[in-house]
C-alpha cells in the first residue's frame, strides 16, 4: 500500500513537471498557431540560467528565482526576432525554424557553459526526505516540486478562467481572427503569452535540474513528451494539458513500477525485463492514438 | 591575383595528394563530440591527441593524421561516419566507438565490406568477444561482461546476501548485468532495465528498491546518467540505508559534478589514474598539465589505442600494404598499456587485470579515484571460447 502510495506521487510529480512544459507549448500553438519545438530549449536554457545565478548568488531559491525573469527576456526576444515572423507561414516552416533554433541553442549553451553537464546541488533542506505518512519517506524535493507544480497550475486556472487577460488568451484559442478583428493588441497578446510560455517552461527546466542533472539538449527528450500530453489535451487547453500530463505520468510510473512483475508471471524474468521497457514507452502513444481515435481534436481540443 | 595562384596551387596540390600513396598514416578516430555525452569524446580526443604528441606526430617517420568524426549518439550515424572514413578517406585504422550499440551498428561496414582493422577504445559487446569475433577486430577496452563480473567477485567476497540491478536497456546494459550474474551468486531480488538514453527520472524504481530492502543496488549508468542517478538516489533517502556499488557510472568526466555524492560507492575497472607504472603516470601528469583535470578510462584506452597502432606500424617500417602482416603485428600487443600488463587473446580482447576504485580528495582538494583493490588478475572474458578464431 505503502508502494503504491509512493509510485501515484512519483506519477503525480513526473507529471505536474510535464504540465509546465505542456502548458506553455500547448498556448503557443492554440493562440499563435505555432509549432515551436525550441519549447524544450527554454526548458533547457531556464535550468542554465539557474545554475549561473545559483553559482552567483550561492541560494537555491534566489537563483532560481532569478532565473524566471531572465527566461522571460529570453521568451521576448525570441518572439520579437523570429517566432513573428513566423505566424503567417505554414507549419512545415515552422518546423525548419525552430529546429533551427534548437540548433542554435544547444551550441550556445556548449560555447558559453561548455560540453559536460552541471549539477545543481540541493540545499539540506531539500535534500533529505520527509514523512508523507508515519514511516513511509518521501523526498523532500520532488514533495516541493509537487507543491510548486500545484500553486503554479491553479496560478494558470485563475489567470486564464478569472482575468481580462485569460478571457483573451481563450478567446484566442478558438478564434485568433474574430480577437484581432475585435481591437485587441494581439502583437503585445502573442508577445506575453510566449513570454508566459518561456517562463513555465524554465520554471520546469529548473526543477527537473537537480534531479536530471543539466546537459545539452535535455529538453529536447522530454519535448516529445509534452507534445503528446497537448495533443491528448487538446491544442490550446490549458485543462486539457493538466489532465493529460497527469494521466501521462500516471501511465509512465505504472508501466515502469507495475509491469516488469506483471509479466514476469507470464514470461520468463529476463524476457519480461527487456520487454516491460519497451512496452511502457510505447504505451504513452498507444494511449494517445486511442484518445485520437475517440477526440480527433484531443480531450478539450475546439471543434473544427 | 597571387592569392588566386597560391590558392590554385593549393587546391592542385590535394588533388596530388593520393599519388603519394602511403605518405601518411590515417586513422579514423569515431566517438560522440556533440549533445549530452560530447564530455566523453572530448576527453577521448584529448587522450589520443596526448598520444600522438607523445610520440611526436609521427609513426615510423611518418605523419600522422587522425580524423574526428561524431556519431552524435546514434548507432546510423555512427555507420555512415564509419563509412566515409573507410571510403572516402580511406583510413589506415579506426578507433574510438563508445557506444555498443553504435560499434555493432558499423562493425561489418569496417572489418568485412573495407576490410579495414578496427580497434575499439571503449565498446565491446559480448558477441564481438564471442561468436562474432573477426581477424580486424581489436579492444584496447575490455569485453562488456568483464567490469561487472569483477564487481560480482567484490560483492560475492564482500558477504552481500541480495542485490538489486538497474541499468539501460541497450546492448551494453543488459551484457552489464549478465556479467555481475556470472560472479555473484546471492539473491538477485529485483532488476530493471531502464529506457535508455532517454529516461530521466529513476523515482518508480527507487520506489521498487526502497519496498524490497535489498543489501546492495548494482547500476550501470555511463556518463550523464551516472550523474543523474547519484543525485536522485541521495535525494530518495536510500543513501546510507542500501550501499550502492556500480560500474563505469563515476569516473573522471562525472565525479566533477556527482562529487562528494560518489564518496563510499566502489566501481571497478581495468585502468585507474594511479596505476604504478611508468607509461601511466607520464600519461596523467602530462594530460593534467595540458587540461587541468584527469584524464578517464574512456581516454587511457583511446591513448594506448594509438599507440598501439604506433606499436604496429613501427614494427613493419610504415609498410602497411600486406593486411596479414598488419594483424599480426597489432595482435603482438608490443607496446606499453597506461594499465600494466597487456597481451590479446585469441579473441582479440585483452588479458588485464581488474581493479576496485573508490572517489577520495586529491590534495588540492579535485575528487578523483583511487584503487583499493584488485579484483581479478590476468582475467579473460567469458565469451573466448566461443570465438573461432585461435
Amino acid at each position: 500500500m505503502e508502494y503504491f502510495l509512493l509510485q501515484v506521487l512519483n506519477g503525480i510529480q513526473l507529471g505536474l513537471l510535464m504540465f509546465l512544459l505542456a502548458a506553455g507549448l500547448t498556448l503557443v500553438f492554440g493562440i499563435m498557431d505555432l509549432v515551436n519545438l525550441a519549447h524544450g530549449s527554454l526548458y533547457m536554457l531556464g535550468a542554465y540560467f539557474a545554475w549561473t545565478f545559483m553559482g552567483w548568488t550561492g541560494s537555491f531559491v534566489l537563483g532560481a528565482l532569478l532565473a524566471l525573469p531572465a527566461a522571460l527576456a529570453l521568451g521576448v526576444i525570441v518572439e520579437l526576432v523570429i517566432a513573428r515572423r513566423l505566424y503567417a507561414r505554414d507549419h512545415l516552416d515552422h518546423v525548419l525554424a525552430t529546429f533551427g533554433l534548437i540548433l542554435f541553442f544547444n551550441e550556445l549553451v556548449r560555447v558559453l557553459w561548455g560540453p559536460a553537464g552541471k549539477s545543481i546541488t540541493l540545499p539540506p533542506a531539500l535534500a533529505g526526505t520527509i514523512d508523507i505518512l508515519p514511516g513511509v519517506p518521501y523526498p523532500t524535493y520532488r514533495f516541493a516540486i509537487i507543491v510548486v507544480g500545484a500553486v503554479v497550475a491553479l496560478f494558470l486556472a485563475w489567470l486564464v478562467t478569472r482575468t481580462r487577460i485569460g478571457m483573451l488568451i481563450r478567446a484566442g484559442a478558438s478564434n485568433r481572427r474574430m480577437v484581432a478583428a475585435l481591437g485587441v493588441n494581439i502583437e503585445l497578446l502573442f508577445t506575453l503569452v510566449f513570454g508566459l510560455g518561456a517562463i513555465l517552461a524554465a520554471i520546469a527546466g529548473l526543477m527537473a535540474a537537480p534531479i536530471v542533472s543539466l546537459k545539452i539538449g535535455m529538453g529536447d527528450d522530454i519535448l516529445i513528451l509534452a507534445f503528446v500530453i497537448i495533443v491528448i489535451g487538446g491544442i490550446g487547453s490549458i485543462k486539457g494539458a493538466f489532465i493529460a500530463a497527469m494521466v501521462v505520468g500516471q501511465v509512465d510510473i505504472i508501466g515502469r513500477a507495475f509491469l516488469p512483475d506483471l509479466l514476469k508471471k507470464v514470461m520468463s524474468s529476463s524476457a519480461a525485463s527487456t520487454a516491460a521497457p519497451s512496452i511502457s514507452q510505447v504505451a504513452v502513444y498507444v494511449l494517445m492514438a486511442a484518445v485520437l481515435v475517440w477526440r480527433p481534436t484531443g480531450l478539450f481540443g475546439q471543434r473544427q | 591575383m597571387l592569392t588566386r595562384l597560391a590558392a590554385g596551387a593549393a587546391a592542385l596540390s590535394l588533388f596530388a595528394a593520393p599519388a603519394m600513396a602511403q605518405s601518411t598514416i590515417k586513422i579514423g578516430f569515431i566517438s560522440t563530440f556533440s549533445g549530452p555525452q560530447a564530455a566523453i569524446g572530448e576527453d577521448m580526443r584529448r587522450s589520443a591527441n596526448l598520444a600522438l604528441e607523445h610520440l611526436g606526430g609521427k609513426m615510423a617517420g611518418k605523419t600522422v593524421e587522425i580524423i574526428y568524426e561524431d556519431d552524435t549518439f546514434k548507432p546510423d550515424v555512427g555507420k555512415a561516419k564509419s563509412e566515409k572514413l573507410t571510403v572516402q578517406d580511406k583510413v589506415n585504422f579506426v578507433t574510438g566507438y563508445i557506444w555498443s550499440n553504435v560499434l555493432l551498428a558499423s562493425l561489418k561496414t569496417v572489418v568485412d565490406e573495407a576490410d579495414t582493422i578496427l580497434i575499439s577504445a571503449n565498446a565491446g559487446p559480448s558477441q564481438i568477444a564471442g561468436e562474432l569475433c573477426h581477424k580486424n577486430y581489436f579492444s584496447t577496452s575490455w569485453n562488456n561482461d568483464q567490469t561487472p563480473m569483477a564487481m560480482g567477485a567484490y560483492l560475492q567476497s564482500k558477504g552481500v546476501k541480495s542485490l538489486y540491478l538497474m541499468a539501460g536497456n541497450y546492448a551494453a546494459g543488459r551484457d552489464m548485468l549478465a556479467g555481475v550474474k556470472r560472479t555473484y551468486k546471492g539473491t538477485i531480488v529485483g532488476e530493471d532495465l531502464t529506457k535508455w538514453p532517454d529516461q530521466l527520472d529513476f523515482s518508480a524504481e527507487l520506489a521498487k528498491i526502497r519496498s524490497v530492502k535489498p543489501e546492495g543496488i548494482y547500476i550501470f549508468y555511463p556518463g550523464a546518467h551516472g550523474v543523474q542517478f547519484l543525485s536522485q538516489y541521495a535525494q530518495s533517502g536510500l543513501r546510507g540505508q542500501v550501499p550502492l556499488y556500480q560500474a563505469f557510472s563515476i569516473d573522471a568526466l562525472s565525479l566533477p559534478q556527482q562529487k562528494d555524492l560518489a564518496l563510499g560507492v566502489p566501481g571497478a575497472q581495468q585502468w585507474v589514474n594511479d596505476l604504478p607504472n611508468e607509461q601511466n603516470k607520464k600519461f596523467v601528469a602530462d594530460f593534467r598539465k595540458k587540461h587541468g583535470t584527469y584524464p578517464s578510462f574512456y581516454g587511457a584506452q583511446s591513448y594506448d589505442s594509438i599507440m598501439l597502432i604506433a606499436s604496429a606500424v613501427e614494427a613493419l617500417k610504415g609498410d602497411l600494404a600486406n593486411k596479414d602482416a598488419v594483424r599480426a603485428a597489432i595482435k603482438k600487443a608490443n607496446f606499453k598499456s597506461v594499465r600494466g600488463d597487456f597481451a590479446f587473446n585469441n579473441n582479440n580482447f585483452p588479458i588485464q587485470n581488474f581493479y576496485i576504485q573508490e572517489t577520495v580528495k586529491d590534495s588540492d582538494g579535485n575528487f578523483t579515484l583511487k584503487t583499493v583493490a584488485t579484483a581479478m588478475t590476468a582475467a579473460k572474458d567469458p565469451h573466448h571460447e566461443k570465438c573461432p578464431m585461435k
